[in-house]
């Protein structure tokens, strides 16, 4: 039970190194190793949608995978999605303009999986993404707003020419 | 002053923070020596506990304590949860206490507490403690709980029933006697929980030296939890401290004080370190405050053209294992159900019965879309009884707006007769009916059909009362920086109050809203406060800021009107100073007249100063003020499957002045999906032991992205008279009426069924149960046929 092993993980473009017991959730490592607090936990059973993270690019549930199996990944949270200058993504932009969240607990999944959709899918259409969020609850929005957004996001990435 | 920033759809300045994860949640709270907790909870409805075995748990490494009811320090250990909203009706009073002593009444109830070096020790040694229990039998269903000689679910009560009060006006009897006609329908309506994103959570500190505890949670109310732990531990008012900083998500149950929260700062207590509790979502769904079940049996009495006389009957009330709430929610169900029509006469016996389940709390809504759900499914069972269309009954019996102010002729929640202040209801109606195009919906159902598609149109109106009492503070400050902040014990939960109330500061003071911060949920912030629930911070909490903004002001212009040597009413603020009005060199900012204001070390105070520009103000309502609104929805029904989709929805909401049109619109879009999930999804099942069966998220639903329509929203604002800013609240209006109205459409869809629908929840099995029976489909259509 307290067997643990170190690793090594890329993450949002830094490299951190941690021993932690293997059965750690890399929600939790996220959270409570790195302190960062961005990523969520609003069910812990795959469900909800709040622990997205990018592994290698890919959204995964972060309260469904342990934080071992991240050893040697590239891992990509809510905090890493500013540009580098600091100022925030097009989508978060977007998000904050339409007035795509309210509590902000369900955001950062939110945000991580639309900005993995928008990245390979430049045009999307309204029927795509409520499609694609329900892998995402959201208790207060009725998601209008945020489809609103993320449409609103896609176009002016599309005006900015390509995505970062 | 002049209106720049209220009324306006400025955006957030939540957002910044949330949007780069930079947020702060309770389990973002990290303390040097930090423990974590879990909860060791029952698992059956109803038992006496024998006695404990901690031993294993003990002896696992890393664990700390396991902390039963013996254990607890004196006074918390003898004491039970106070109850903070008695009512005279109730009869016997039920409590729980700070982990169970001897008796266990619902699945999920806390009886010990392990304390531990992480969460996952925590929840390992949780599953170590072997609890010897001697069951006793649970009381599920509340109709069978009131019926006499029914098992008790308290074993020292007398009975299962904690009230039962006639809620009535006019003569019942007569209107009944003289009705045209009488219809009547039993109506089971089911409300989940609230189903926040956040669970539920506190972090405790206390501080052996100084004897104080600091206390984290993600609540509605930091004073309110202050005063029960005040309450249970005879702490003196600086002992403790209550910090709410974001909130994800509350919808009523947040608002609650549970008994985690003062186990967990026993923990604290106990062993000298800061503990951390994190609800999960299992608990969550076991052990976090629920609104669930209300049985409806009512007759209605109209004359020959549909307008009421009467309404009558008994409504039975599951308030589960303990009376947090006292009669809150069932009285607001009671009385909401009038609404904006004229009822000249009723009479309702509500009945609260107790259940082994876990407590019920107020759910977005609380009781309004259950009181609601009533009338307007007998505005329809009239008009298709009476072959009237379904806006026409509503019409000829809306409250008209030339009636104003309209007393009901009952108490509400707030302890006031209901007076309703405010609103125009047919006009209400009309303006949703033409915007939905109602009157060319009758051709698109009918050709619908043609193609074999059933879709259906539901019209529902509300009136909501909002604001409620007693008060809402706001300290307003100009620190010497020249800062400006708002203090108030107003705690959000994703209302956006940073951004509304310093929009409303912001007009009086010069300054825009962005230069102004709002700090809310910390009760070492201002001394008195009630919270964010019942759709009552605009009202309260914008009404004190408003107040105490212009006291404010006055201070500073009274202040440079001294040092300009020119007429206060000469002064005006602008951009962060005073300035003569027409001459802006003659100007002070506002850090310049702080520090004066401040005076000066040694120094006498010039003339009738006090120090410091701040001033406090506690709004306190007279009464509640109604908000109204008109839900139009448009379904589809897949009679193979009995799936409905919810094609679109109006809402046309009156909730006073519109502080900002985006947030209120945020509300009430999310206020419909919450109505959309109580309307065809949401249901909290349990076995007829008492054990619940959706525990999940994947048993229970809440509403996908794919589950919304298109939902419109237009603001008619008629403005209260009963505050400075006349506003009403907005956060509960989206939902209220929704549920009726789907419900409405869905009957409406399957007209050629001749169904009835009295319940909500409406299930898919329900619709394929209903339309399989094909006689009914044939004898209806005919009968479609001669009155379509
Ligand atoms: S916390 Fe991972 S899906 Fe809900
Ligand atoms: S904004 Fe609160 S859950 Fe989505």
């Amino acid at each position: 039970m307290s067997e643990t092993r170190t690793i090594t993980v890329e993450l949002n473009g830094r490299s951190y190194t941690r021993t932690i017991p293997t059965r750690l959730l890399l929600a939790d490592f996220l959270r409570h190793e790195i302190d960062l607090t961005g990523t969520h936990v609003g069910c812990e059973h795959g469900v909800c949608g709040a622990c997205t993270v990018l592994v290698n690019g890919t959204s995964a549930r972060s309260c469904l995978m342990f934080a071992v199996q991240a050893d040697g990944q590239n891992i990509t949270t809510i905090e890493g999605l500013a540009e580098v200058n600091g100022s925030l993504s097009v989508l978060q932009q977007c998000f904050h303009e339409h007035h795509a969240l309210q509590c902000g607990f369900c955001t950062p999944g939110i945000l991580m999986t639309l900005t993995e959709h928008l990245r390979d899918n430049p045009e999307p259409d309204e029927v795509e993404l409520r499609t694609l969020l329900t892998g995402n609850l959201c208790r207060c929005t009725g998601y209008q707003a945020i489809v609103k957004a993320g449409l609103e996001a896609a176009r002016c990435m599309r005006e900015q020419g390509g995505l970062k | 002053m002049s209106e720049v920033f209220f009324g306006a759809s400025v955006l957030r300045k939540e957002d910044e923070a949330l949007l780069r994860g930079k947020g702060k949640f309770v389990d973002d709270v990290k303390m040097p020596g930090m423990l974590h907790a879990a909860f060791v909870r029952s698992s059956v409805a109803h038992a006496k506990i024998r006695r404990f075995n901690k031993q294993a748990a003990l002896d696992l490494p890393g664990v700390h304590a396991v902390i039963t009811h013996e254990d607890l320090p004196e006074p918390m250990r003898s004491r039970h949860l106070p109850l903070y909203v008695p009512n005279p009706h109730m009869k016997q009073v039920f409590m729980p206490s700070v982990l169970v002593k001897e008796e266990t009444v619902f699945v999920g109830e806390t009886l010990a507490i392990v304390v531990a070096d992480s969460r996952y020790i925590a929840e390992d040694a949780a599953a170590l403690v072997i609890v010897d229990y001697e069951d006793l039998p649970a009381v599920v269903d509340p109709r069978a709980a009131i019926v006499v000689n029914s098992p008790l679910a308290q074993a020292t009560a007398g009975d299962n029933i904690i009230a039962q009060v006639p809620i009535h006006f006019g003569d019942t009897d007569a209107a009944f006697l003289k009705a045209a006609h009488v219809f009547s329908e039993s109506f089971f309506m089911h409300r989940g929980g609230p189903f926040f994103m956040e669970c539920r959570g506190v972090v405790a500190q206390w501080d052996d030296a100084t004897q104080k505890l600091m206390m984290f949670a993600s609540s509605q109310g930091s004073h309110r939890f202050k005063r029960a732990f005040i309450d249970l531990c005879d702490f003196d008012e600086s002992q403790v401290q209550v910090i709410t900083n974001d909130v994800g998500g509350g919808f009523g149950p947040k608002g609650s004080f549970y008994v985690e929260y003062a186990a967990t700062a026993a923990a604290s207590m106990i062993l000298g370190r800061p503990v951390k509790w994190i609800e999960d979502r299992r608990e969550n769904f076991t052990a976090t405050q629920q609104e669930r079940d209300q049985y409806w049996d009512m007759e209605v009495a109209v004359d020959d053209s549909g307008k009421l006389l009467g309404l009558r009957g008994r409504l039975v009330h599951d308030a589960g294992a303990y009376v947090t709430w006292g009669l809150v929610l069932p009285w607001i169900a009671a009385t909401s159900v009038i609404g904006p029509y004229v009822l000249p006469a009723y009479h309702l016996e509500l009945i609260v019965a107790m259940t082994n389940k876990v407590t019920c709390s107020p759910v977005r809504g609380a009781g309004r879309p259950q009181g609601c759900f009533v009338m307007e499914r007998m505005m329809d069972r009239i008009a298709r009884e009476l072959q009237i269309d379904r806006a026409e009954v509503r019409r000829r019996n809306f409250i008209q707006p030339n009636q104003m102010p309209y007393n009901v002729g009952l108490t509400f929640r707030d302890g006031k007769p209901a007076i309703y202040d405010s609103g125009d209801y047919p006009k209400s109606q009309q303006i949703a009916l033409d915007y939905f195009d109602y009157a060319g919906f009758e051709e698109r159902r009918k050709a619908a059909l043609r193609g074999g598609r059933y879709i259906g149109i539901g019209i529902s109106n509300a009136v909501e009362g909002t604001g409620l009492g007693p008060y809402e503070g706001a300290t307003i400050r100009i620190s010497t920086s020249g800062k400006i902040v708002v203090y108030t014990g107003a705690t959000p939960q994703g209302q956006s109050h940073q951004t509304t109330l310093a929009q409303i500061a912001a007009d009086h003071l010069g300054v825009s809203y962005d230069d102004i911060r709002v700090v809310t949920g910390d009760t070492s912030s201002i001394p008195f406060g009630m919270g964010t629930f019942a759709s009552r911070t605009a009202v309260n909490a914008g009404s004190s800021v408003h107040l105490a903004s212009i006291e404010v002001a006055n201070k500073v212009k009274k202040l440079a009107s001294e040092l300009l040597e020119v007429s206060p009413d000469d002064l005006v603020l602008k951009d962060g100073g005073v300035e003569v009005l027409g001459v802006p060199e003659m100007r002070k900012s506002l850090r310049e007249l702080a520090h004066i204001s401040s005076g000066m070390y040694g120094f006498s105070m010039k003339g009738d100063r006090d120090p410091g520009l701040e001033a406090t103000s506690y709004f306190k309502p007279e009464q509640s003020t109604y908000a109204n609104s008109c839900h139009v929805a448009e379904v589809e029904v897949d009679i193979e499957t009995g799936h409905v989709k919810v094609t679109r929805v109006l809402v046309n909401h009156d909730c006073g002045r519109v502080i900002n049109p985006m947030i209120v619109e945020g509300q009430i879009v999310g206020g419909v999906a919450h109505g959309i999930g109580n309307a065809l999804f949401e249901q909290l099942l349990f076995d007829e032991n008492g054990q619940p069966l959706t525990t999940s998220f994947a048993e229970y639903l809440i509403p996908m992205a794919t589950d919304m329509p298109k939902v419109d929203v237009i603001h008619t604002e008629t403005p209260s008279p009963l505050n400075p800013i006349g506003v009403k609240g907005a956060g509960e209006g989206g939902t209220i009426a929704v549920i009726a109205a789907i419900v409405s459409a869905i009957e409406n869809a399957l007209i050629p069924f001749d169904v009835t629908l009295a319940t909500m929840p409406v299930t898919p099995e329900q619709i394929v149960l209903l339309t399989r029976n094909k006689t009914s489909f044939v004898a209806a259509s005919k009968r479609y046929k001669t009155h379509g």
